[in-house]
């Protein structure tokens, strides 16, 4: 019986000892496993390193034979390249606003010249009255031209001579009627010529009749009817600018136009009247 | 805003209103001599005044001096357009009340902004 029982004993410590050898192969086997994931990593690393190593030396090697100032460098110009085309892309703006700023000015003084134009064209045409359109002549030439001493004066074709018809800043009856052909108005009448004075700066100093500064003959296309004399231009106006020779020139036009309606209009009224008043006459 | 434009020249009122034209809604009303600007101003409201020196029935400077006397329109600016271009006519305008003083002939340009700068547009 007691043989029995150590019998049993040793089987049973000898089974707990093979057990215990099976955990223990099972042990060694993961620590194999894990060793050799150890082993796979750290090769993996190595790899790794011996890469970045790689690269460091290349990066050392192309920083050596300076690759990397070039890139540095070429991105400088390259960048410098597109500054200089956009300095030069604003200074071209730059000169086109202060053209268009410039035309602007011209463009703003040519409208008020054409105001001004369009205005004594307007008045001249406004009225078939003789003595409202010399009016408005001598308005025009004083407050558009600013001249202080100046007169109309109509060819009379019968005597050949230019007769004053308005004048302002002298009396008109002191003024004579000039010949055509005799002195500047008279020479200006005759070839229906603008004659400005040589010393036409000058705009203050006293003239004679016959020694004006401006004259402007009065046209209806070639014909000459009459012409205005500028003696004196206003203290405030010391030379002519642009806009008067203009304004000599839509004169010799227009207000000859309208002087010549206006003289048709009141010869034909008075003709009117005339027949008018017979008529009444013969039926009465 | 309205604009009295004073001046016995039609010439120079179509001049004056051309020019003002130019100013968004502006409406401009003519007189021929001083007693015609002080009746229109008696029957209107208006922001400006543009008065000639040289007119028949009343001149410019008696208009001015009119205007100035009266409370009503003592703050209405009054701009000066003349052949006058002396130095003791423009100090006597300026001294009556004038708030401007220009001469002729005259340029659209400089009128416009001279009336821009007594209304204080920009």
């Amino acid at each position: 019986m007691t043989e029995d029982k150590e019998d049993k004993n040793k089987f049973v410590e000898k089974l707990a000892k093979t057990e215990e050898a099976e955990e223990i192969v099972e042990m060694v086997n993961r620590g194999i496993e894990f060793t050799k994931e150890l082993l796979q990593e750290n090769e993996r690393l190595r790899f790794k390193i011996f890469q970045t190593q790689q690269e460091n030396q290349e990066l050392l090697r192309e920083s050596k034979r300076g690759g990397l100032s070039d890139k540095l460098r070429e991105e400088l110009r390259r960048l410098e390249d597109e500054k200089n085309k956009l300095l030069a892309e604003y200074a071209k703006v730059e000169q086109q606003n202060q053209e268009y700023a410039m035309r602007y000015v011209e463009v703003e003084s040519e409208n008020n010249n054409l105001a001004n134009l369009y205005v004594c064209s307007y008045q001249l045409h406004s009225t078939l009255d003789f003595h409202e359109v010399l009016q408005i002549i001598m308005e025009i030439i004083i407050n558009l031209i600013g001249a202080e001493e100046f007169g109309v004066f109509l060819l009379d074709e019968k005597s050949r001579l230019l007769r004053p018809v308005a004048m302002e800043g002298r009396e008109l009856e002191s003024m004579p009627n000039i010949p055509i052909g005799e002195g500047a108005v008279g020479k200006s009448a005759e070839t229906g010529a603008n004659y400005y004075a040589a010393d036409i700066e000058n705009t203050q100093r006293n003239r004679e009749p016959n020694e004006p500064l401006v004259c402007i003959p009065l046209k209806i296309k070639e014909q000459v009817i009459g012409i205005i004399v500028l003696y004196k231009l206003l203290p405030q106006k010391t030379q002519f600018a642009n806009v008067d020779y203009e304004l000599f020139t839509l004169l010799a036009g227009h207000a000859a136009t309208a002087i010549f309606s206006s003289r048709l209009y009141t010869e034909a009224q008075r003709k009117l009247s005339t027949i008018q008043g017979f008529m009444e006459l013969l039926t009465h | 805003m309205k604009i009295l434009v004073v001046e016995d020249s039609p010439t120079m009122r179509q001049l004056i209103s051309f020019a003002l034209k130019r100013l968004r809604d502006t409406e401009i009303m003519e007189a021929a001599d001083g007693v015609e600007g002080l009746k229109k101003l008696n029957s209107d409201t208006f922001q400006l005044i543009i008065t000639d020196i040289n007119m028949p029935v009343m001149d410019g400077l008696k208009l001015i001096s009119l205007i100035r006397r009266d409370v009503k329109y003592r703050s209405i600016p009054i701009m000066v357009i003349t052949t006058e271009g002396g130095a003791e006519d423009r100090e006597r305008a300026l001294a009556l009340g004038a708030n401007a003083y220009i001469t002729k002939p005259i340029q659209a340009g400089n009128v416009l902004e001279v009336v821009k700068s007594l209304l204080g547009i920009p």
